[in-house]
């Protein structure tokens, strides 16, 4: 085994206690960060599927010409951010609320007359499903003097958005602030190691070793101390995401990049600590 | 292959510890460094090091001087330079060979020649068969080979040795000593700091440079010159 990572590994080693307690401070930031990370890619899912069926519906008045709704028809459907528009008339509209609502079958049994509106569903495209490129087709679609009513569920879909950045948010400033706590505790362990191989290292550079030679296993350390913390991070997330999902409401598991980077952050941040630490502290012996 | 010009040195609290020290070393030469507690050998040894720098004139080893050698020259330079010191200073945790072995590492060694290496030193100062022992487990004379080996392990051009015997008893100083002379014999230069007089009497052929108060009172180099 190479030099620098049997150094690495004998610090373990020499000090377990101060080893292990940098690699909880990583796991501890980065399980915040994967469990805000789990959330937020949940409500990514749902807002991906949510997006989907967006779609706008203007109601038509009626005894609307039908020439003007297809005419209008035609313009919408060239509209930029539109994928389709499709006409739903009257009579359709009732079967569709008959089949959807079959609770309330013996309501539509008793109707005279059938009051549900015609009306023209748009569907967007999917890059065009956000709520200013909705509110504005929106707007459009309600100049026409035969459309009633336009609606697309934009309150909700604002607040879904919201929550997203809230999380994606709370992610980044929690995991931050962790990441520093962790980086200071590994900075402080990685200090306690140079001076506790000051002879070691000062025979080291009698002998003819390079700064660099000296400083890499202290960095090789940092590295295996954030990707430890990262991997354990990744293994407390999986028990939360399991425990949620069979007792609360069933979640989806982070796709292998999200992880990937989570255990990278790890290694990224002993690395730096580490790099950060040796930098102050190997000048003094 | 090693000169001092002109070398002063003074410490901002200690004061002076060398004035105006000139001498030369060349390739092959065993040459003892004497003078009381003090007078300054330590101190010409880290300047030979470039653990330090003169604070006034220049030091130049094996082609590096002091007024110009860069960082990562001074790594190069120091595996040409062997050191053993009065206390050993070897690594406790480690075996003989693991303490011998360590000065190779460093160098980006292969293990073969690690291994190789390490065995022939072993054996050319008597530890063949401690190979596994930690020095708490050597007397002072073979924790002192230990530190000889080590310093030989790079091929050093000169071997500097501050105090070397100071810590050992009679029979031990006469076996290092012997040591270094049959180092010496290879081709390797030997600057060796002592104040055991009995040592310099008993080698009269061998060249003295004394110093008393940071000054060389003496260099029996030039005396015989003159």
């Amino acid at each position: 085994m190479p030099y620098v990572f049997r150094e690495a590994l004998r610090a373990f080693h020499r000090a377990p206690l101060l080893a292990g307690l940098s690699a909880g401070m990583i796991a501890l930031s980065l399980f915040l960060v994967g469990l805000f990370g789990l959330a937020a890619y949940n409500i990514k899912r749902v807002l991906e599927r949510i997006e989907a069926r967006v779609e706008v519906v203007a109601y038509i008045r009626d005894g609307a010409w039908p020439e003007s709704i297809n005419e209008a028809r035609r313009q919408i459907a060239e509209f930029p951010e539109v994928r389709e528009v499709a006409y739903i008339s009257k009579e359709a509209a009732l079967l569709k609320a008959r089949r959807e609502l079959p609770e309330f079958e013996s309501l539509f049994g008793d109707l005279d007359s059938n009051p549900l509106p015609a009306s023209l569903e748009v569907m967007l495209k999917p890059n065009q499903r956000g709520t200013e490129a909705v509110a504005s087709v929106a707007d459009r679609i309600r100049q026409y003097d035969f459309v009633d009513d336009v609606r697309y569920g934009g309150e909700w879909l604002d607040k879904v958005y919201l929550l997203r950045r809230v999380a994606a948010t709370a992610t980044l400033i929690l995991g931050a602030a962790f990441a520093i706590v962790a980086s200071l505790i590994i900075g402080a362990a990685i200090r306690m190691a140079i001076y506790a191989r000051r002879d070691e290292i000062a025979i080291m550079r009698l002998v003819g070793a390079t700064e660099n030679f000296v400083r890499q296993p202290f960095l090789v350390e940092g590295v295996m101390t954030g990707v430890i913390g990262g991997v354990l991070a990744l293994s407390v997330t999986w028990l939360a995401f399991i425990i949620v999902s069979r007792s609360v409401f069933k979640l989806e598991w982070l796709p292998v990049s999200w992880t990937g980077a989570g255990v990278a952050a790890g290694a990224f941040v002993g690395v730096v600590a580490s790099a950060i630490a040796v930098r102050r502290h190997l000048r003094e012996v | 292959m090693i000169k001092l010009i002109n070398v002063s040195k003074e410490y901002a609290r200690g004061g002076a510890a060398l004035e105006r020290v000139t001498f030369e070393i060349r390739k092959g030469e065993f040459c003892f460094l004497t003078g009381h507690s003090g007078a300054g050998k330590s101190t010409i040894m880290r300047l030979i090091h470039m653990a330090d720098r003169p604070t006034s004139g220049e030091v130049r080893v094996a082609g590096f001087r002091s007024t110009t050698i860069q960082p990562r020259e001074i790594a190069m330079l120091r595996r040409k330079i062997g050191y053993v010191f009065q206390d050993f200073r070897l690594l406790p945790d480690r075996s003989t060979a693991a303490n011998v072995a360590f000065a190779l590492e460093v160098t980006g060694a292969r293990p073969a020649v690690i291994r190789s290496k390490v065995g022939r030193l072993l054996a050319q100062v008597g530890l063949a068969a401690k190979a596994e022992a930690l020095p708490a487990e050597l007397s002072g004379g073979e924790q002192q080979r230990v530190a000889v080996a080590r310093a030989l392990v790079n091929d050093p051009l000169v071997l500097l040795a501050d105090e070397p015997t100071g810590n050992l008893d009679e029979r031990a100083t006469w076996g290092i000593f012997d040591l270094f002379r049959e180092i010496n014999m290879a081709g390797t230069a030997v600057l060796f700091a002592t104040h055991n007089l009995d040592l310099v009497r008993r080698n009269s052929g061998t060249r003295v440079i004394e110093l008393d108060h940071g000054s060389i009172v003496f260099d029996s180099a030039e005396a015989g010159a003159a």
